[in-house]
This record gives C-alpha cells, structure tokens and sequence, in this order.
C-alpha cells in the first residue's frame, strides 16, 4: 500500500488510520454536494444569463431573481409519469441516463480545487483523487459518456434519436482524437499526467500558464474540441430541434431525462474547470501575505476562472448559429487534427532544443503546405453518387441470396 | 494455490474482475441481440482493465478503456446500427464455407493450449508479475515510453505501418471513384447489393 502514498499525502505516514478515511469521506461529500449546488446554480444562470440577452424576464418566480427554479424543476420531473416506449430495449433504455451521468461525475473527481491545506496534521489535498493516470482518466471517461448518448438513442426505438445518437457518436469520436493531442502537449510541457502536477508546474506568475507557454494554439484547439465533446452550441446538431425533434433524448420523460439534463451541465461545469486547470493554472493567482487567508484565496481564484467559463459557454449559446453537420465533421478532420498535430511536434521539438523546434516547425508548414494542395484538388473532384465506382471483388454471399435472404426477414415483420 | 499468493483486498479485485471477463465473454457469445453483445464486449474489456490496475499497469488500464470501449466499440455499435441488425436468429447462415469447423478447430486449440499452459508451467498463477518490476521513483508510463522508444522501436513503428497500410487498403477496397473527368457512363446502371 505504499503507492498510496505518492498519490494522495493523506496516506504519507504508511499506514490508514479512521481521522484519514473520516477526511476522505468529508472531501466525496463536499466534492459531490459542490458539484451538485454547482449544477442547479449554473443551469438557473444559463437560463437567467441567456433571457437577459434575449430581451425576455426568464425565472422569477421562486426565490430572488428565480434563483430556486431548478429544484422546481427537478421535482415537477420527480413527480412526472416514467414513460418507456413500446419499441424500447428496456434494459438499455434504463441503463443510458446513468452512462451519461456517471463519467460527468468521475471527472470532476481528478480536478484540483485549491492547494494542499493541513487539518489537524494531515495534509489535505483539495482534489477528490490524484489518480497516476491523471488527465487520461478524462479522456477515458468522456470515451464513456459517447455510451450514453449513443445506447439513449438507439434503445428509445424511434427514427430521430437514433439519427441524433449516430450524429453524437460520430462527432464526439472525431473530437476525442484533437482532444488528446492537445492535452498531450500539456502533458509534454509538465512531465506528468497527474492533474495535481500540471497545476503546480503552473503556479507562480502568469507568464507560467499553458495559455501563455504553449502559445494560445492549443488552448484555443482544446475549447473548441472540448465544446464538439459536450455537445453544446455551435455544436449541438446531435439535438437540432428543427432537424430531429429534440434529439437523443426524446423519449426520456422524467427522471431519466432529468438525469441526461443534469450530465449536461455537470459535464459543461466540469470541462470549464478541465480547462482552468489545464491552460489558466488552475487554483494559481495572487495570495495575499496573511496566514489564514492564504488557504481561500487559492479556490477564489479557481471558482472564478471556472465561472468566466462557465458564463462563455452560456454566450456561446445565445451567440452562435449552429453548424452544418459536414461542417462540424470539416473542422474536426481536416483543420484541427492537423493543427494540433503539428503544434504538438513543434511543442516537442522546442522542449528537446530551439533548433529542433524551428526544424519541427520547417517540417510542419512543409507538410500544411502538401495538405492544402490535397484540399484543393478534393475540392475539384467530382463528387456524388455516380462518382463511386462498385467495389472490387466478390462479397461473401452472392447478391441474389442476401437480397432473398432480407426480402425473407421483411415477410416475418 | 491462487488464493496463497494474494492478501484478502487483492483477491477480491482480482475475483471482482475476473467475473467481469468472464460473464461479459459469455454475454458477447450467447446473448441474441447484437448491441447487448457489444455491451457485454465492454463489460470484458473493463475487467481487464480492472486487473491492469491490480497489476498496477495504470496507463495500460487507462489506454484499455480509451482506445477499446472509448474508440473500438464505439465504432462495431456503429456499424450494427447503421445496418439495422435485428434480432433474428441468422447462424444457420455460413457466409464462408467451413467456417463452423474452423472455429471449433480454433477453440479446441486455444483451451488445450491453454491448459498445458497451466499445467507445464507457473505462469498462470494470478500472482503479480515479477519478470519486469517496475524501477523505483519512475511512473508507469515513464518506464513504459522508454521500452517502448527505445528496446522496441522497430516493432513499434512496424505496427504504425501495418495500421497505416491497413487504413489505405481499407479506403481503397471499399470506396473507388472515378477519375476527375468522366469518361464511361455505361457503368453506372450497374447496381451491386452491399455497395
């Protein structure tokens, strides 16, 4: 059990005693019910924030300003009938909304929320875990959250969801791969994975931020890649009201689709902090030179950052008209995985030497440049279904005995 | 003889995700419906996960669940519901010839190797591995980058070549397109099933 202690210094003294087990329940409970009030809070703010840029009065009506709206909200959908679809996989359609939930929650667990604090001479580390895996274990659980939005589609048996579910998947996939470069070249710069170290390599003055010392490039390539991921204006084809009705999530009634609003906005709020900690330093700021204060000051500065976020993606919302789908697929393809990759080889080659960097830099327009050639001539190509030639060979079963075979299945249908 | 070489904590997550494999390569083989398999398929690549991390291989749990349940099994879920597979029962269908007797040859093979496996040698002992112990003050993927960049590199990047060549082959087999100008339109009337 010695690892324990390179993960989280509540365990340095190498053995587990009840004050550390009672301090780490604390930390899950305060972490979560945080989270929780953080959820209500920034779904209410959306509201509020986006009829304020809309000319409209938005909720007023329980609480100040509408403040408690949310929990109205969340028991009229307790009290609301449980729907489930004729057509349904039950077991499946059951098990979606927790798919979705469960990841949002995880990953706000490896986010470091202030600096370390001592209570009673244990050194509390506040940050839920500092798994070794650190940052992957984001990337692992957004790969998760695809089943949610995926299997919600396809079991509710419905034509629109399933096209939302397929749209979401594909999206969400193309954006992981930029996604991971990027954090890839923080990972370069820090030397670690661990969240915990990616912040602390960023304390000190500003100028020690990934924004700053990465060059802008992938903080704005993660944003953008990260916005694709959550599904969120100007990416939200997955549930394009005029298009598909209300997306993956149609047929969820209740607390199912409660549970589905609620991974959205936990997911927004998570990814706005993944990205304070990430590229703006996480908890880092100015302390001021008294000694009780100086434990608060660093997560004042954290709920801040996280807040500027947070209120963008609320603007985002408000602001941008929303993609054409081949556009969203553009973008992630042939822009931003070439930009991200070749930032990352630059980001290398400057690490090992300035030299190496301006070669890697050589290379990298050498090689934008051969890629917009090739976007040039796929744009001059002739394109639509009569361009397609029938592929080469024999396909296992000849054609008369499939086309048999699915005229057979639509008789028993 | 497994249970000796365990404290109480190991055995349970080894337990834990040996019942995870095992009934999620049950699930993929019996159950009828094509996306339940696939989501027993995750079930058993989320075990194996579970025991890289009991073998403390983090990062290797880690690229399990990114690249296989994050990336692969997305992509076969994909497929089955972009053809509509249904829930009828297709096996008396052989779409290669032989291929039942094939698989059974297969399975027969694997199970026997495996069991002289066991029995010929103390490699299957669910022991923590002790061949390569992780060096001390270095993280996983410290060591783990540096075997791979350095001893292995010829067949790491041999296996990258094999990926590329084998995306290529994939775009050229399934989709061929005319030349920028048109020149044969006979050719279009033609209609393939599958295509």
């Amino acid at each position: 059990m010695t690892w324990l202690a390179t993960v989280d210094p509540l365990f340095v003294h190498g053995h587990v005693s009840g004050i550390d087990i009672l301090i780490l329940l604390i930390r899950l409970l305060v972490g979560f019910g945080a989270l929780m009030g953080a959820v209500t809070m920034m779904i209410w703010f959306e509201r509020k924030a986006i009829s304020d840029m809309q000319s409209r009065i938005g909720p007023q009506r329980w609480g100040p300003f509408g403040i408690l709206q949310t929990l109205a909200d969340g028991l009229k959908l307790f009290f609301k009938e449980d729907l489930i679809p004729d057509q349904a996989d039950r077991f499946v359609f059951k098990l979606a909304p927790y798919l979705a939930l469960v990841p949002a929650i995880i990953t706000f667990a490896i986010i470091p929320v202030g600096g370390t604090i001592h209570i009673a001479g244990h050194a509390v580390m506040l940050q839920i875990a500092n798994p070794p895996i650190g940052i992957l274990l984001m990337l692992a659980m957004s790969g998760i959250s695809v089943y949610g939005v995926m299997l919600a589609g396809w079991a509710s048996g419905s034509k629109y969801p399933l096209i939302s579910a397929v749209r979401a998947s594909a999206q969400m996939i193309s954006y992981e791969a930029a996604l991971g470069i990027t954090i890839v070249t923080v990972v370069l710069i820090t030397g670690s994975l661990s969240t915990h170290n990616i912040v602390l390599s960023q304390g000190g003055e500003i100028w020690h931020w990934n924004v700053i010392r990465l060059g802008f490039v992938p903080f704005i390539i993660f944003w953008i890649a990260i916005t694709a991921e959550l599904n969120r204006p100007p990416f939200d084809v997955v549930e394009a009201e005029s298009e598909l009705v209300g997306g993956f999530n149609t047929e969820y009634s209740s607390v199912r689709f409660a549970l589905f609003y609620m991974a959205e906005f936990m997911n927004t709020i998570t990814m706005s902090a993944m990205i304070v900690t990430l590229f703006f330093g996480g908890p880092a700021g100015w302390v001021p030179p008294v000694s009780h204060l100086r434990w608060i000051f660093p997560i004042l500065w954290f709920v801040v950052k996280t807040i500027i976020f947070c209120f963008c993606y609320v603007w985002f919302r408000a602001a941008l008209p929303r993609f054409r789908y081949d556009q969203v697929m553009d973008l992630g393809w042939k822009r931003l995985i070439p930009l991200s990759l070749g930032w990352m080889l630059v980001v290398a080659g400057f690490i090992i030497k300035p030299a190496w960097g301006l070669l890697m830099a050589a290379a990298v327009l050498f090689a934008s440049v051969v890629l917009g050639r090739a976007f040039v001539l796929g744009r001059s190509r002739e394109t639509g279904a009569e361009s397609v030639l029938p592929p080469i060979g024999q396909r296992p079963l000849p054609g008369h005995v499939l086309r048999a075979f699915t005229d057979k299945e639509e008789v028993e249908e | 003889m497994i249970a000796t070489n365990y404290a109480i904590p190991d055995f349970v997550i080894f337990a834990t995700s040996t019942i995870l494999i095992l009934v999620g390569a049950l699930g993929v083989i019996t159950l009828k419906n094509p996306v339940h398999a696939a989501l027993s398929l995750i079930m058993t690549l989320f075990g194996v996960a579970v025991a890289f991390v009991a073998q403390s291989a983090d990062f290797l749990a880690a690229a399990q669940i990114i690249v296989y349940a994050g990336a692969i099994v997305v992509l076969f879920l994909f497929v089955i519901m972009f053809l509509g597979v249904g829930y009828g029962s297709k096996s008396d269908v052989e779409p290669l010839v032989g291929q039942r007797g094939f698989a059974i040859a297969g399975v027969v093979i694997t199970i026997g190797g495996l069991i002289a496996l066991m029995a010929s040698s103390h490699w299957v002992t669910g022991a923590t591995s002790v061949t390569g112990p992780l060096a001390k003050g270095q993280g996983n993927v410290k060591q783990l980058g540096t075997a791979v960049f350095t001893t292995y590199l010829y067949a790491f990047e041999a296996t990258s070549l094999l990926l590329v060549i084998a995306v290529v082959g994939a775009v050229l087999l399934a989709r061929r397109e005319r030349a920028t100008t048109r020149e044969a339109t006979d050719e279009t009337s033609d209609e393939e099933v599958g295509s």
